[in-house]
C-alpha cells in the first residue's frame, strides 16, 4: 500500500497540473463574478464551490486508471491482490480529494469571499464528502477505463452515483453558512457517513469482478 | 411465464381500469378528481423498484457464476423498469399540471426520479460502449449494483428529508394509514400487482425473443462462416 502511494506520487507533473486547473477555474470565477467584494451571495458561494471541487475532483479521480498503461495494469496485477489496490488506491483518491478541497477553500476565501461561519464542521464535511467521491469515483474510473471512450463515459457514470453525496454536502453548506447551530446538520452527517460505508464496502467487493480482465 | 398469472394480470388491470375511473373516490382537499393518478402513477414506481431490484439480484447472480442468459435477465429486467420509470415521470407530470400547475416544478422527489433515471440510462450507454460480449456483461453487471446502491438514497432517504409538495408528505393529503380510504386500497393493491405482473410478462417475451434472435445468429454464422 505504501509502495502504491509512491508510484503515485511519481507523477508530480499530474499534481500539479491538477492544481493548476483547480486554480484557474476559481481564478474564472473570481473575473467573470466582476470582482467587487460581497457582490455574491451565499447561495451563489456554495454553487460555484462545489461546481469547481466536483470538476477538480472527477478529473483527478478519472487519472487514477485511465491514464495508465497497459504494462503498469500487468505489474500491479502480478504484485498485489484486488483488495488491496483498491483500498490503497480510495485512500490515495481520498487525501487527493481531501487536499484538493482543502485548497479550494483557501483560494476561495482569498479571491471570493470566506461566508463560512462554523470552519470545523465545513472541514469534517470536506473531509467525508472527499471519502465518499473517491470511493465511488476509483471503482467507476477502474469500470470505465475499460471501454473505448473513456473520458465521457466518466462523466456520464459519475455524476448519477455522485450526486447523493453532493446534495448532502450542499444541503449541509448552506446549513453553515446559515449559520446554525451544528446539531441541525448532525442528520446529514450521519447520512454522509452511512452513503460513505454503503458505497466504500460495494467498490471493495466489486472491484475483484472488473480487475480480471 | 404461467398461463394464470396472465390472466390474472389482464383481470386485474381491466378491473383496475373500470373500477379506478368510475368508482366514487374520497373527496381531499387540492386533489379532488386527481387522487385517481394514484391507481396508474405510484403502481409504476412500485414496478420500477421491484423490477430494478430483480435486475440487481440477476446481476449478483451473473457475478457469481456467469452465463449469457443471466446477463439477458439482468438487461432486459432493467429495460422494462426503465420504461415504468418514464411512464411513471410521464403520469406524475401530467397529474402535476393539473394540480401544481405546471409540469415540473423542481420538487425533490421529482428531481430524485429524473436521477434514478439518468442511472439507467448510463448503464445502457455504458453497456453500448463496451465491445466484448463477456466483459460488457460483467462490467455492467458491476456498474448495475453499485449505481442501484447509490440511488436508493436519492430517492427514498433525501426527499423525505426535504419539504415536499408531494402528497403524504409535508401535510399533504396522501398516500398513508389514515386518509386513504379503505375503499382506495380495494383498487390499489390489485393495481400494484396488476402492473407489476404486466411489467413481468414483457421481460419474459422479451427474453423470448432475445434468446430467439442469438439462436438465429448462431445458426447463420454456421451455415456460411
Amino acid at each position: 500500500m505504501q509502495k502504491e502511494f509512491a508510484l503515485e506520487l511519481r507523477r508530480k507533473a499530474v499534481i500539479s497540473g491538477i492544481g493548476l486547473y483547480l486554480f484557474s477555474l476559481i481564478f474564472i470565477c473570481y473575473l467573470t463574478f466582476s470582482l467587487r467584494k460581497n457582490s455574491i451571495n451565499e447561495a451563489t458561494w456554495s454553487a460555484l464551490f462545489w461546481l469547481a471541487i466536483l470538476f477538480s475532483v472527477i478529473n483527478s479521480v478519472a487519472k487514477s486508471f485511465i491514464g495508465e498503461k497497459k504494462g503498469t495494469f500487468i505489474y500491479y496485477y502480478s504484485i498485489a491482490s484486488p483488495q488491496a489496490i483498491i483500498i490503497s488506491k480510495i485512500l490515495y483518491n481520498a487525501v487527493l480529494c481531501l487536499l484538493l478541497s482543502l485548497a479550494g477553500y483557501g483560494l476561495f476565501s482569498i479571491f471570493i469571499d470566506n461566508p463560512v461561519q462554523d470552519k470545523w464542521l465545513f472541514v469534517t464535511t470536506l473531509l467525508l464528502t472527499s471519502f465518499g467521491f473517491s470511493a465511488s469515483l476509483s471503482l467507476i474510473s477502474g469500470i470505465a477505463s475499460k471501454a473505448n471512450n473513456s473520458n465521457i463515459l466518466m462523466a456520464v457514470l459519475s455524476f448519477p452515483v455522485i450526486l447523493s453525496i453532493l446534495l448532502m454536502a450542499i444541503k449541509i453548506t448552506k446549513n453553515v453558512l446559515d449559520g446554525l447551530d451544528r446539531s441541525s446538520s448532525i442528520d446529514e452527517l450521519l447520512n454522509l457517513l452511512a452513503i460513505n460505508c454503503i458505497l466504500t464496502s460495494l467498490a471493495y467487493m466489486l472491484f475483484p469482478y472488473i480487475w480480471r480482465s | 411465464m404461467k398461463q394464470w398469472l396472465k390472466l390474472i394480470a389482464i383481470a386485474l388491470l381491466f378491473y383496475v381500469h373500470v373500477a379506478g375511473l368510475l368508482f366514487d373516490v374520497p373527496r381531499l382537499n387540492i386533489l379532488n378528481e386527481t387522487i385517481r393518478a394514484l391507481y396508474f402513477h405510484v403502481p409504476m414506481w412500485f414496478g420500477m423498484v421491484l423490477l430494478f431490484s430483480i435486475s440487481v439480484f440477476y446481476a449478483v447472480k451473473y457475478l457469481r457464476n456467469p452465463s449469457s442468459a443471466l446477463d439477458r435477465k439482468v438487461v432486459e429486467y432493467a429495460n422494462v423498469g426503465l420504461v415504468f420509470g418514464m411512464l411513471g415521470i410521464l403520469t406524475g407530470m401530467l397529474w402535476a399540471n393539473y394540480t401544481w400547475g405546471s409540469p415540473w416544478h423542481g420538487d425533490p422527489k421529482q428531481n430524485g426520479a429524473a436521477i434514478a433515471l439518468l442511472v439507467y440510462l448510463a448503464y445502457f450507454v455504458l453497456r453500448g460502449s463496451l465491445e466484448n460480449e463477456e466483459q460488457r456483461a460483467r462490467l455492467s453487471a458491476v456498474y448495475n449494483i453499485f449505481a442501484f446502491a447509490a440511488m436508493i438514497p436519492l430517492i427514498f432517504i433525501i426527499p423525505r428529508m426535504q419539504s415536499s409538495m408531494h402528497p403524504g408528505s409535508g401535510g399533504n393529503p396522501g398516500f398513508n394509514m389514515y386518509d386513504l380510504d379503505s375503499s382506495m386500497r380495494f383498487i390499489f393493491y390489485p393495481a400494484v400487482v396488476g402492473w407489476f405482473l404486466i411489467g413481468l410478462w414483457i421481460v419474459s417475451i422479451r427474453i423470448r425473443i432475445k434468446t430467439v434472435e442469438e439462436k438465429i445468429f448462431e445458426l447463420e454464422d454456421g451455415k456460411n462462416p
